[in-house]
C-alpha cells in the first residue's frame, strides 16, 4: 500500500506557450491520487528546481514542445542535483526525437512521453518509480 | 430550398396556392418521418461511436426540410458576396481567384528561411506566411539569456531590421503578400517588415500582408504575451489608427480561432470566443473615436479546420454570418466590406499523429477539403512530420501538393458553397450560430473577454474541453487511427528536420556585429522617445518606426515599453 501521497511538480520550461498537454497531464496526475503542483508557463530552470525544493517533491515533469529539450532537461538536472535532489525522478514529455530521447535518458533524466501518450501510462509509470525508489512508498 | 413561407400577405392566389401546397408537403414529410424514427428506433445502431462530432455535438441520423423550414433564405442564407455572406464573403468567389496556397513557414536564421521561401515560391506557392522561433514570439532579442537553446528551433529568429532585410532579400514586398504570426511584439515585426520594404524601395501603402496582432486569444490560448490586456490593445488601437491612413492595403489583425482550438477548445468555442475577441477590438477602435468603416475592413481572420468535416464547413459559414450581423446591426458599420468576414485557414496541428505519420497526408487533405468548402480565402496544410518537428521540404512538398489537386483536379472550386442547401448543413450553421449567441451572452455577464481572461474563464473552459476529449480517447469513445485502434507494432522511423545549435552561435555574432557598428547614440535617442511616447499616450507607431530604423533590437524595444507598461501575469489553474 502507497502510504503517502506522490508529490509531482509539473513544469513549463522555457518560453514555449503550448500548455494542453501540461494541463491535461496535471489534471490527471492529481486524479490518480497524486499531489500535483503546476508551475504555469515561462519558467526558468533555476525557478523551477527553486520550487521543486521549496514544495520537496518525488517527481518534476517537465513538458517542452519548442525544441529545447536538449538545454532545458539537463540544466534542471544539474541544478537539481547541485541542490542535493539526486533522488528525484526527472520525466516529461513533448516533440523529442527518438535519439533526443536516448542522450536524454543516459544522462540520468526519466522515461519522455511522445504524442499519443496515455495518461493512464504516465501515472502507472511514475507510481512503479515511487514504489521502487522510495523507502517510505511502502507501509 | 426557399422557404419564404409568409403567409399574413400573400401576393397573389399562386402564392397562396404555394403556401398551401408546401405546408401540406411539410405536414405529410412530418408524419413520414414519425414512422422512419420508429423503425430507427427498433433498429440496432453501431456502438463503436456515440454519433456527436469531434467537439461533442449530437448529430442525428437524418435531417430534412424541417430542419431548415424557418430559415429565410434571403436574410439567412443569401447570395456570395451579399449580407449576411453565408455562402461566402466574395460574389464569385473560386471562379475568380482561388484561395491563396500560404504555407507556414520559417526555421533557423534569416538567410535559410530565405531559401526555403524561394524554393516555395518556385513551387506555385502564392503567399508568404512566417513562422519566428519562441524568442521573437516573446520579444527577446536571439543573445538574451531566456532565449538559450530556442533561437531558431521553432521558427525564425528576428531580433532586428537588419534579420528582416536579410529575410526578403531577393522577394519584392510590393508583389509577396507577407503574413506573419507574431502577436505580443506584433508592433515591432510590423515596423521592422514596412521599415524593410522602404530599404527596397515600396511605400507603406503598397505593401500587403497580415500581422496577427490578435492579443486576447494569446492570453487565452496561444500564450505569447508582454504586456497586461490594457496596454496591449491600446497598442492594437494604435496600429489600427496609423495603418488605415499610412497601410490600407495591409491587414493589421488576424483573429484566431486556430490557437484557442488547438489548446483544446470545441468548435463552437473556437467560433465564439474568436468572435467575441473581433468584437472587443472593434469596441476598443470605436472608443478610441475610429470609424467603424475606417478599420473594420482591415480585419481578418484565422479558423482552426479540424477532423468533423461538417461541423468545420457549417463553422465557417456561421462564423460569416455572426460577424455581418454584429457589424451591421450592433457595431453600426455602413460598408460591406466592415461586414464581411475574410479568414485564412489551418488544417489541425493537433490532429496529426506521431504514430503511422503517413495517415496525417490522408487527414491532411479532408481538412483543406472542409476549408475550401467552407469558403476561406487562404489556407496552410500541415505537413505530415509536424508532431514529430519542423517539416522537412519533402513533406512540404505534398502538404502544398494536397491543395493544387484540390484546386485543379477535384473540381471542387468551380460552383460557390456547394453545401448550401444541404438540410444537415444548414442546420448545423444554425445551430452553431444559436450556440455562439448564448456563449457572448455568457462573456458579456462576466464583465466582458478582458474581465474573462483576468479571472480564467476562458483557461479553464479551454482546458476542460481539452481534458473530455482526452478521457474519450482513452475510453476509446472516440476513435483515432494508429493511435487507440488500428495500431502497428513495428513502425519505421521518418525522416525528420533537425535544427542544430548553429542558429544560435550565428545570431549572437550577427547581434553583436551590429551593435558594433550602428549608431548606439541614435539608437538610445530613438529608444527614450518611445518611451516618452507610451508615457504621454500618444500612436506609438512613428517613434517606433524611427526607432527600427536605427536599428534599435526586439529585446530593446520590448524593454523600452516594459517600463511604463509593466508585464502580463498568468492567472494558473488546471
Amino acid at each position: 500500500m502507497v502510504e503517502r501521497k506522490i508529490r509531482v511538480l509539473v513544469a513549463k520550461p522555457g518560453l514555449d506557450g503550448h500548455d494542453r498537454g501540461a494541463k491535461v497531464i496535471a489534471a490527471s496526475l492529481r486524479d490518480a491520487g497524486m499531489e500535483v503542483i503546476y508551475t504555469g508557463l515561462h519558467q526558468t530552470p533555476e525557478k523551477i528546481a527553486a520550487t521543486a525544493l521549496q514544495e520537496d517533491v518525488d517527481v518534476v515533469a517537465l513538458s517542452i514542445l519548442s525544441g529545447a529539450h536538449m538545454t532545458l532537461f539537463p540544466r534542471v538536472l544539474d541544478l537539481l542535483r547541485e541542490n542535493g535532489m539526486d533522488d528525484v525522478l526527472i520525466t516529461g514529455g513533448g516533440i523529442i526525437p527518438q535519439e533526443d530521447v536516448e542522450t536524454l535518458q543516459a544522462l540520468g533524466i526519466g522515461r519522455l512521453f511522445g504524442p499519443g501518450t496515455a495518461t493512464g501510462d504516465a501515472a502507472k509509470y511514475i507510481r512503479e518509480w515511487f514504489v521502487e525508489n522510495r523507502a517510505d512508498a511502502e507501509a | 430550398m426557399s422557404h419564404v413561407i409568409d403567409t399574413d400577405v400573400p401576393e397573389s392566389a399562386d402564392l397562396q396556392q404555394e403556401v398551401e401546397r408546401r405546408r401540406t408537403e411539410l405536414a405529410e414529410l412530418e408524419a413520414k418521418l414519425a414512422e422512419w424514427e420508429a423503425t430507427s428506433a427498433a433498429t440496432r445502431q453501431r456502438d463503436d461511436t456515440d454519433f456527436t462530432t469531434v467537439s461533442g455535438q449530437p448529430i442525428r441520423a437524418l435531417y430534412t426540410p424541417l430542419d431548415t423550414r424557418d430559415d429565410d433564405y434571403l436574410g439567412d442564407v443569401g447570395l456570395p458576396g451579399d449580407y449576411p455572406f453565408t455562402r461566402g464573403p466574395y460574389a464569385t468567389m473560386y471562379r475568380t481567384r482561388l484561395w491563396t496556397k500560404r504555407m507556414f513557414s520559417g526555421f533557423a536564421t534569416a538567410e535559410e528561411t530565405n531559401e526555403r521561401y524561394k524554393f516555395l515560391l518556385a513551387r506555385g506557392t502564392t503567399g508568404l506566411s512566417v513562422a519566428f522561433d519562441f524568442p521573437t514570439l516573446m520579444g527577446y532579442d536571439s543573445d538574451d539569456p531566456l532565449s538559450e537553446g530556442e533561437v531558431g528551433k521553432c521558427g525564425v529568429a528576428i531580433a532586428s531590421l537588419a534579420d528582416m532585410e536579410t529575410l526578403f532579400d531577393g522577394i519584392p514586398l510590393d508583389q509577396v503578400s507577407v503574413s506573419m504570426t507574431i502577436n505580443g511584439p506584433a508592433i515591432m515585426l510590423y515596423c521592422f517588415l514596412l521599415a524593410a520594404a522602404e530599404k527596397q524601395g515600396v511605400p507603406f501603402e503598397k505593401v500587403t500582408g497580415t500581422i496577427q496582432n490578435d492579443i486576447l486569444k494569446e492570453y487565452q490560448a496561444q500564450h505569447a504575451w508582454i504586456y497586461p490586456p490594457k496596454p496591449a490593445l491600446k497598442i492594437i488601437t494604435d496600429i489600427f489608427e496609423w495603418s488605415s491612413e499610412k497601410a490600407p492595403k495591409f491587414n493589421t489583425i488576424s483573429i484566431s480561432g486556430y490557437h484557442i482550438r488547438e489548446a483544446g477548445a470545441t468548435a463552437v468555442e473556437e467560433l465564439a470566443f474568436t468572435l467575441k475577441n473581433g468584437f472587443t477590438y472593434v469596441e476598443e477602435g470605436i472608443a478610441r473615436g475610429l470609424d467603424v468603416d475606417e478599420f473594420a475592413p482591415r480585419l481578418s481572420f484565422f479558423w482552426d479546420v479540424h477532423n468533423d468535416f461538417f461541423e468545420e464547413i457549417a463553422k465557417f459559414r456561421a462564423g460569416r454570418r455572426i460577424w455581418a450581423r454584429h457589424m451591421r446591426e450592433i457595431y453600426g458599420a455602413k460598408r460591406a466590406e466592415s461586414w464581411r468576414l475574410r479568414t485564412h485557414a489551418q488544417t489541425a496541428g493537433v490532429t496529426l499523429t506521431a504514430q503511422q505519420p503517413h495517415n496525417n497526408i490522408v487527414r491532411v487533405a479532408y481538412q483543406g477539403l472542409a476549408a475550401v468548402l467552407g469558403g476561406t480565402q487562404s489556407l496552410h496544410t500541415n505537413a505530415m512530420d509536424e508532431t514529430l518537428a519542423l517539416p522537412t521540404e519533402h513533406a512540404v512538398r505534398i502538404a502544398l501538393r494536397t491543395q493544387q489537386i484540390l484546386a485543379f483536379e477535384t473540381g471542387i472550386p468551380n460552383t460557390i458553397d456547394p453545401l448550401a442547401g444541404s438540410y444537415f448543413v444548414e442546420s448545423m450553421t444554425d445551430e452553431l450560430e444559436r450556440q455562439a449567441e448564448e456563449i457572448f451572452t455568457e462573456i458579456d455577464d462576466l464583465g466582458g473577454v478582458v474581465a474573462g481572461i483576468e479571472s480564467g474563464y476562458f483557461q479553464a473552459k479551454i482546458a476542460r474541453s481539452a481534458r473530455r476529449f482526452q478521457d474519450e480517447v482513452e475510453a476509446k469513445s472516440r476513435l483515432i487511427v494508429g493511435v487507440n485502434s488500428f495500431e502497428e507494432e513495428d513502425e519505421p522511423d521518418i525522416e525528420i528536420l533537425k535544427i542544430d545549435e548553429s542558429a544560435g552561435a550565428a545570431q549572437h555574432a550577427r547581434l553583436a556585429e551590429l551593435r558594433r557598428t550602428r549608431d548606439g547614440e541614435a539608437v538610445e535617442r530613438s529608444l527614450a522617445a518611445l518611451t516618452e511616447a507610451a508615457r504621454a499616450d500618444r500612436n506609438l507607431m512613428p517613434p517606433m518606426l524611427d526607432a527600427v530604423r536605427c536599428y534599435a533590437t526586439l529585446g530593446e524595444i520590448r524593454d523600452a515599453l516594459e517600463i511604463v507598461y509593466g508585464r502580463f501575469q498568468e492567472p494558473v489553474a488546471f
